[in-house]
């Protein structure tokens, strides 16, 4: 009888504990929904001033095709607009848990310029600050929400950091190298993105709902569209950007 | 259970409830609520209400005071970007923070009511009352011995080049790197890098330690990074950086400069020194002299960039020279620190902050040395003009200097407003080396004009003064660094009787004693016989 009684008990506890197993947020469906689009712009490109790296003769020696100009604004050939960072700004279930990232960013410093210039990472996820230039670059990161921090790398190095908050955007910047800016967005998911040479971004994997979608841009600041997506279906948003 | 028994259960959980009992929570709100107190009295004036570093006198302060809405500090003894130890935000109320505006409030304040307020600066941040913020002092070494010595400098000064610190502190390390223009804080407000030569002014501290710590912490909120990883990636070692640390701490004099009234000027034989590079000043004692922001007449000027000059001098019966030296990052007027010039106007308000900033304009350098125009009369004379350029009906006689067109010249200021140049002048040497003035001026001691210029006398108490422009700080006339009246005294050459008639003495005490001493054996002699 007691053994009896035993065994009911561990298939009640296991019972339960596939219950509890099952309700758990199902990883993100491989499918899911995708929201993409692209970021026009439109009006007058601006000029954007060259940058003198007389100073640093191996960071000028890397540009050997044209001089190096400042990147606030890169319009793409075709009439996009570069470097904006696209994310969910909200909308997810309150029960979305992000997946572990997989391995760290690499920022790039390299020919006395930051690759890529916007970028985005998960909470807790590492950035890999690495020096390619073998020069000094000190990398400080103008954080709000999170510490900031301020190192040291006066030769060829790889230096990791986290951030513990979701955060749009912490600045980055050299001091040293005056010119030097990257962005960086921190969130609690992985739906974010940044529109490329041809100005388009995409959004994968999103559980179905209605989300606010925020495009940034360092100079024209930020823009929201609505999205509903559902099942597996791919919905656009596309931005507009106007030049001032 | 009786009735009773239950009456007297509910009775003593009623009296529990009203008993005061000792609230730990209103106790802490009683703390804050003194703090708050203290910093409204004390602090806000520049700190602002609300701790964003924007109070009333704010805008005349550059470096700004603190916000302290981020939960950032320059000064601390935890890793980059962590927030300050309690201990470490209790030095910098205590001690002050040199070079800047913050005074030391140890005697000032009671120690409740400095504990109170560095309670209350905390409130002002949400960092330090989340719990996951890990505020950990980083554990320092001590430092290796040998630290003077010429290879333990040679090593730092390897260091100080292969880190790059004279991108920014430049290759002598009075803060005039190529990047040093550039350079703003996390408010972007334009921050100067550290003038190593002046450790007495480190917001942190001179010493050796003071400078291995921030080395190790970097200065949050600046564009000072931490070099710890460095250790950790093994870029170095730690003794290594300790000799950088070595390094950058003998650049500056062993102790902070003393302020003494008078410049003694030897009489050297031959003539003087024209040049500011001549061995002769090698051998001639420096003399310090504090300058402070001029903020009597407007427009006033409350961060001036010259924090002092060092002061030599030498005659030669005939003719002075005075060799004055100051830190100064530009040889002004110079275009890469035009921007950074701006940024300074706009930031700095002078007198009336609603009116717009003044324009960069490519101002020169400038230094005057002030005299009165003759000699206080009789023993006990001491009446000197007014010593902000004397006034309207008392004028006083100066020595002037620009960087462009680099010249000298001479006159008589009636105030700030009013200079009328002099036929006569002082001849004027004067080079900038990486990051610092020399200049030697020369003058006759006696001039033909007595009613207009000092007639420099030997053994006089010759009252001067000094004024310090730095052009790509934005200051031109009022806008200028000023001293007080100290006093320059030549030197008689020694008559050769001082040292002869001591010899003298001496032999003839010498002799004297002799006699006394012969007289007195003989004496005894006769008395035994």
């Amino acid at each position: 009888m007691r053994k009896l009684g035993a065994v009911a008990a561990t298939g009640v506890v296991l019972a339960l504990g596939l219950a509890a197993w099952t309700r758990q947020p199902p990883p993100p469906a491989q499918g899911g929904g995708t929201i993409s689009g692209k970021v026009k712009f439109t009006g007058t490109k601006p000029a954007m001033p060259k940058i003198d790296m007389t100073e640093e003769p191996k960071c000028k020696a890397k540009y050997t095709a044209a001089p190096p100009t400042d990147e606030a604004v890169i319009v793409n050939a075709n009439g996009t607009l570069a470097d904006v960072f696209v994310y969910v700004k909200s909308g997810l279930p309150a029960s979305y848990t992000a997946p572990a990232p997989a391995g760290p960013v690499t920022l790039d410093q390299d020919g006395c310029r930051y690759h890529p210039h916007v970028l985005g990472i998960l909470v807790g996820q590492a950035l890999a600050i690495k020096n390619s230039d073998g020069i000094l670059h000190n990398i400080k990161a103008k954080a709000k929400a999170n510490r900031p921090f301020n190192i040291s790398q006066p030769t060829v190095m790889t230096s990791s950091k986290t951030f513990d908050k979701p955060e749009v955007m912490v600045a980055l910047e050299c001091n040293v190298h005056g010119w030097m800016h990257a962005w960086l967005g921190v969130l609690p998911h992985p739906f974010f993105g940044v529109s490329g040479a041809d100005g388009s971004f995409t959004l994968k994997g999103l559980p179905p709902g209605t989300y606010t979608i925020e495009a940034w841009h360092e100079k024209y600041g930020a823009q929201t569209a609505t999205v509903t997506v559902a099942g597996s279906e791919t919905k656009t948003a596309d931005f507009s950007f106007a030049g001032k | 259970m009786t009735e009773r028994a239950l009456m007297l259960r509910v009775a003593l959980v009623v009296a529990a409830g009203t008993v005061p009992l000792p609230a730990p929570r209103s106790l802490a709100a009683q703390d804050t609520t003194a703090g708050k107190s203290v910093y409204v009295k004390w602090c806000a004036g520049c700190h602002g209400d609300a701790g964003a570093g924007d109070g009333a006198a704010a805008a005349y302060m550059l470096p700004r005071p603190r916000n302290f809405t981020g939960g950032l500090y320059k000064i601390r003894t935890t890793a980059s970007g962590q927030l300050p130890t309690d201990a470490d935000l209790e030095r910098a109320i205590d001690n002050g923070l040199p070079g800047s505006a913050m005074p030391g409030w140890k005697g000032r304040l009671s120690d409740a009511e400095r504990r109170s307020v560095l309670a209350y600066i905390k409130t002002f941040s949400s960092f330090f009352a989340d719990t996951s913020q890990h505020v950990v002092p980083l554990k320092f070494s001590s430092p290796p011995g040998g630290g003077t010595g010429a290879d333990a400098l040679q090593v730092g000064r390897q260091f100080y080049d292969s880190i790059g610190c004279r991108k920014c502190h430049g290759d002598q390390g009075r803060g005039d790197g190529p990047s040093a223009p550039t350079l703003k804080d996390d408010a972007d407000f334009p921050i100067f890098a550290a003038d190593l030569h002046q450790n007495w002014r480190f917001r942190g501290g001179g010493s050796v330690e003071d400078i291995y710590r921030r080395l190790r912490t970097g200065l949050d909120g600046t564009p000072m990074p931490s070099f710890a990883d460095l250790i950790d990636q093994k870029f170095l070692t730690d003794q290594e950086l300790w000799r950088l640390a070595q390094y950058v701490r003998s650049l500056s004099p062993a102790a902070p400069p003393e302020v003494r009234d008078v410049v003694h000027a030897p009489q050297i034989p031959g003539t003087v020194p024209a040049s500011p590079d001549d061995s002769t000043w090698a051998r001639v004692a420096r003399y310090w002299f504090p300058l402070v922001g001029q903020v009597i007449h407007k427009s006033r000027w409350f961060t001036p960039a010259v924090s002092g000059v060092w002061v030599q001098a030498v005659h030669d019966g005939k003719t002075l020279a005075l060799r004055v030296s100051w830190d100064d990052r530009t040889e002004s007027p110079d275009t890469a620190w035009l921007k950074f010039e701006q940024r300074i106007l706009q930031t700095v308000a002078g007198d009336d902050s609603a009116s717009p900033p003044p324009q960069a304009e490519p101002w020169p350098d400038q230094l005057a040395v002030q005299f009165p125009r003759r000699l206080p009369e009789g023993s006990g004379g001491m009446e000197r003009p007014y010593f902000l350029m004397g006034g309207a009906t008392d004028p006083v006689y100066q020595w002037r200097w620009t960087s462009r067109p680099r010249h000298a010249f001479a006159g008589l200021a009636r105030g700030i407003e009013r200079f009328d140049t002099l036929p006569g002048a002082p001849a004027g040497q004067a080079t900038h080396d990486r990051g610092e003035w020399r200049l030697v001026l020369t003058r006759a001691l006696a001039t033909p004009d007595t009613a207009n210029e000092v007639q420099l006398e030997a053994g006089r108490a010759i009252p001067l003064a000094f004024f310090a422009w730095d052009g790509s700080s934005g200051e031109h006339g009022s806008r200028m660094a000023v001293s007080t009246w100290y006093f320059l005294a030549l030197d008689r050459p020694t008559p050769p009787g001082v040292f002869i008639s001591p010899v003298l003495a001496m032999l003839v005490t010498l002799g004297l004693g002799l006699v006394v001493v012969r007289r007195a054996q003989r004496r005894g002699a006769r008395h035994l016989s």
